[in-house]
């Protein structure tokens, strides 16, 4: 990554750490309700992916969405509004911290039935494709979809017809409280893109760089109409599935293990050893991130709430073939 | 003993488990302990064996449990909550509802299947379905949905000796309800309504949660001296006519009650039945109290409004009674 793109990616690392953290506070705070997946950990996924994008390509998530809708340009402010459940969030607050939706920056939403969406990013490619766009979709997803039919369905057929798609899992071992090893006769998931004739890398998810360059070359590969890859990127989530998991199913012996991968530290790091950053430069993101951080919240705090009007008009797109 | 509905169903799951071909499958039901800690401590008690964890693959492991049965085994699924069924509803709708009728009844397809139902915690649109209706409009499959630790209890248990596939949904917001279980093997049928508070003014009729908010509801019109009847249904499939229709011959008007969006479920069902069966018992029109047909909002207030409440039950039941 060049000076700048590092730099953006850093304030966006920065930023989703800052803002999960937060959001895990105001959940505990009662001011955020039902489930709250937090994307703490795995951060370089999402930014380094998301840097290889531009911004009229696509992205459609899973239901720990918080990452990929700020590292695709959503505002903070627009993404605590939703996991406050008002009307000037992303989703108008209909849809909470798993649905957040950003057609403008070209988030498809994140989804909450695991593997359902994949497909659905294959036909985002097969749109793309029949409109003769020379746009790519990404779709993330974790390493628990991938023993879902419709993941083996997605990749058949984009792979078949050749689709301008990219696959990306999370794999952070765990699904829930099942840890892989325990339901994945392939464990490697990176490997299954074989059995669809399609390139499969694993790639270090705690390295934003790392993660970028892979990304970059997949979406090359797809834009320039060789078809989808499958990429692997090994990353942890440091907190529990959401606020609801005491994370009894993993040893404190692994969770230490993977603290200093932290993918921000390592980051910031490399940029101050290369000499791309200055400490005075990174500790002004950091400044900046906070400030934003917490407009996010003072916005969300002041913003009315959705009305059932915005429910009911909410149901069907406006009806063209209907008369009065 | 008074015990909560999950310690019911605990309690029903060890008693399944003494039998040898019983076994349990779904997504985080061993080392997790499962979603709603129903399954907690079976892993290390029962091992791998009678207790496994599945991969997420719902359409798969339905299946397989629908084949296990086949092969004489008597599976216990448990799918996390029943919007993850719809992944299943091609095994349980094109398959183990079918099997039997379509091998010319040679062929059984002994499976119990327990999930999770309700709306009421913030969960969003894809997380907030009661869709149990859904399943009770398929012949070939029994559809279960208690609402008291007893019923919990004595429906599961029942399920062990039912050669069919029996779809059980057991609904989050009432886990840790409380209500008087006997101990040991206990069995409520699986073909009978339950009348859970006796009156002579109007019937309520709900089953799962709203069964128990109808119980709050007629506490609300005995303070205006109307005495409700409350029905719950407690088998969704196959429905109880008949106690449903002795209820209404008592007390001449009906209110029918559901948590989730009006005509998405098996209340239309029930009350076209009850107009051309019993026509004339009625001294007006039923009233159909349910939530509002859309997806489920995210948005607390909201959602609250998106289902029906005890107030907005009584109020539907006194302007029946008092019209
Ligand atoms: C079809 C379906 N089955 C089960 C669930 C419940 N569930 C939610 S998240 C999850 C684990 C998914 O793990 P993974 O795909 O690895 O993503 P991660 O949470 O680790 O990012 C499960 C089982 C669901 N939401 N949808
Ligand atoms: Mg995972």
């Amino acid at each position: 990554m060049d000076r700048e793109l590092s730099l953006r990616a850093y304030h966006q690392m920065a930023l989703i750490r800052l803002f999960e953290d937060k959001a895990g506070e105001q959940y505990g705070r009662g001011k955020i309700g039902g489930f709250l997946h937090l994307y703490i950990g795995e951060e370089a996924c999402a930014v380094g992916a998301i840097a290889a994008l531009r911004h009229e390509d696509y992205v459609i998530t899973h239901y720990r969405d918080h990452g990929h809708a700020l590292a695709k340009g959503c505002s903070a402010r627009a993404v605590m509004a939703e996991l406050y459940g008002k009307r000037t969030g992303v989703s108008k607050g209909l849809g909470g911290s798993m649905h957040l939706f950003c057609p403008e920056n070209r988030l498809m939403g994140g989804y909450a039935i695991v593997g359902g969406h994949i497909p659905i990013g294959t036909g985002l490619a097969l749109g793309i494709r029949h409109l003769g766009q020379d746009l790519v979709c990404v779709v993330f997803f974790g390493d628990g979809a991938v023993n879902e039919g419709e993941f083996h369905e997605a990749l058949n057929m984009a792979s078949v017809w050749k689709l301008p798609v990219v696959f990306f899992c999370e794999n952070n071992l765990y699904a829930m409280g099942t840890a892989i090893t325990r339901t994945s006769a392939v464990t490697e998931v990176y490997r299954r893109a074989e059995a669809y004739a399609m390139p499969g890398q694993r790639v270090d998810g705690m390295d934003v760089e790392a993660v970028y360059r892979a990304t970059r070359e997949a979406v090359a590969r797809a834009r320039g109409g060789s078809g989808p890859t499958l990429l692997e990127a090994m990353t942890y989530r440091f907190k529990g599935h959401s606020m609801a998991d005491a994370v009894t199913y993993r040893s404190r012996d692994e969770e230490a293990g993977w603290r200093p991968r932290d993918p921000l530290p390592l980051f910031r790091e490399r940029l101050l050893a290369d000499g791309r950053a200055t400490e005075e430069e990174l500790a002004a993101i950091e400044q900046a991130v906070k400030a934003e951080v917490e407009d996010a919240v003072r916005f969300a705090e002041a913003s009315p709430e959705p009305t059932m009007e915005d429910v009911l008009t909410s149901v069907y797109a406006p009806c063209r073939a209907c008369s009065e | 003993m008074l015990i909560t509905y999950r310690e019911a169903i605990r309690q029903a799951l060890r008693e399944l488990l003494k039998d040898p071909t019983v076994f349990l499958m779904g997504e985080d039901i061993g080392a997790y302990g499962g979603a709603f800690a129903v399954t907690k401590g079976f892993l290390e008690e029962y091992g791998p064996a009678r207790v496994i964890d599945t991969p997420i693959s719902e359409s798969g492991l339905v299946s397989a449990a629908i084949g296990a049965g086949m092969a004489g085994a008597h599976p216990v699924v448990e799918v996390m909550t029943i919007n993850f069924t719809l992944l299943a509803f091609d095994a349980l709708v094109n398959h183990a509802a079918k099997i039997h009728g379509m091998s010319g009844g040679r062929v059984d397809v002994p499976l119990i299947l327990r999930t999770v139902t309700g709306s009421g915690n913030q969960l969003g649109a894809q997380h907030s379905q009661n869709i149990e209706g859904h399943y009770a409009m398929v012949p070939g499959l029994k559809v279960l949905a208690p609402a008291t630790p007893a019923d919990a209890k004595g429906l599961l248990l029942s399920a062990l000796y039912e050669p069919n596939p029996v779809f059980i949904a057991e609904h989050f917001a009432l886990y840790n309800t409380k209500g008087e279980v006997e101990e040991g093997r206990t069995f409520v049928p699986i073909n009978k309504a339950n009348v859970l508070r006796a009156g002579a003014d109007v019937t309520l009729i709900a089953y799962s949660r709203m069964a128990i908010v109808c119980l709050h509801a007629a506490e609300l019109l005995a303070q205006d001296g109307i005495a409700a009847e409350v029905l719950d249904m407690r088998t969704l499939r196959p429905l109880d006519l008949e106690t449903i229709f002795t209820s209404i011959a008592k007390t001449h008007y009906a209110v029918m009650v559901e948590e989730t969006g009006k005509g998405t479920s098996i209340g239309g069902s029930l009350i076209a039945e009850v107009q051309e069966q019993i026509f004339d018992a009625l001294h007006g029109p039923i009233r159909w109290v349910a939530g509002l047909p859309v997806p489920v909002p995210y948005n607390k207030t909201l959602e609250r409004e998106t289902i029906p409440s005890a107030e907005s039950i009584a109020r539907a039941a006194r302007e029946l009674v008092n019209a």
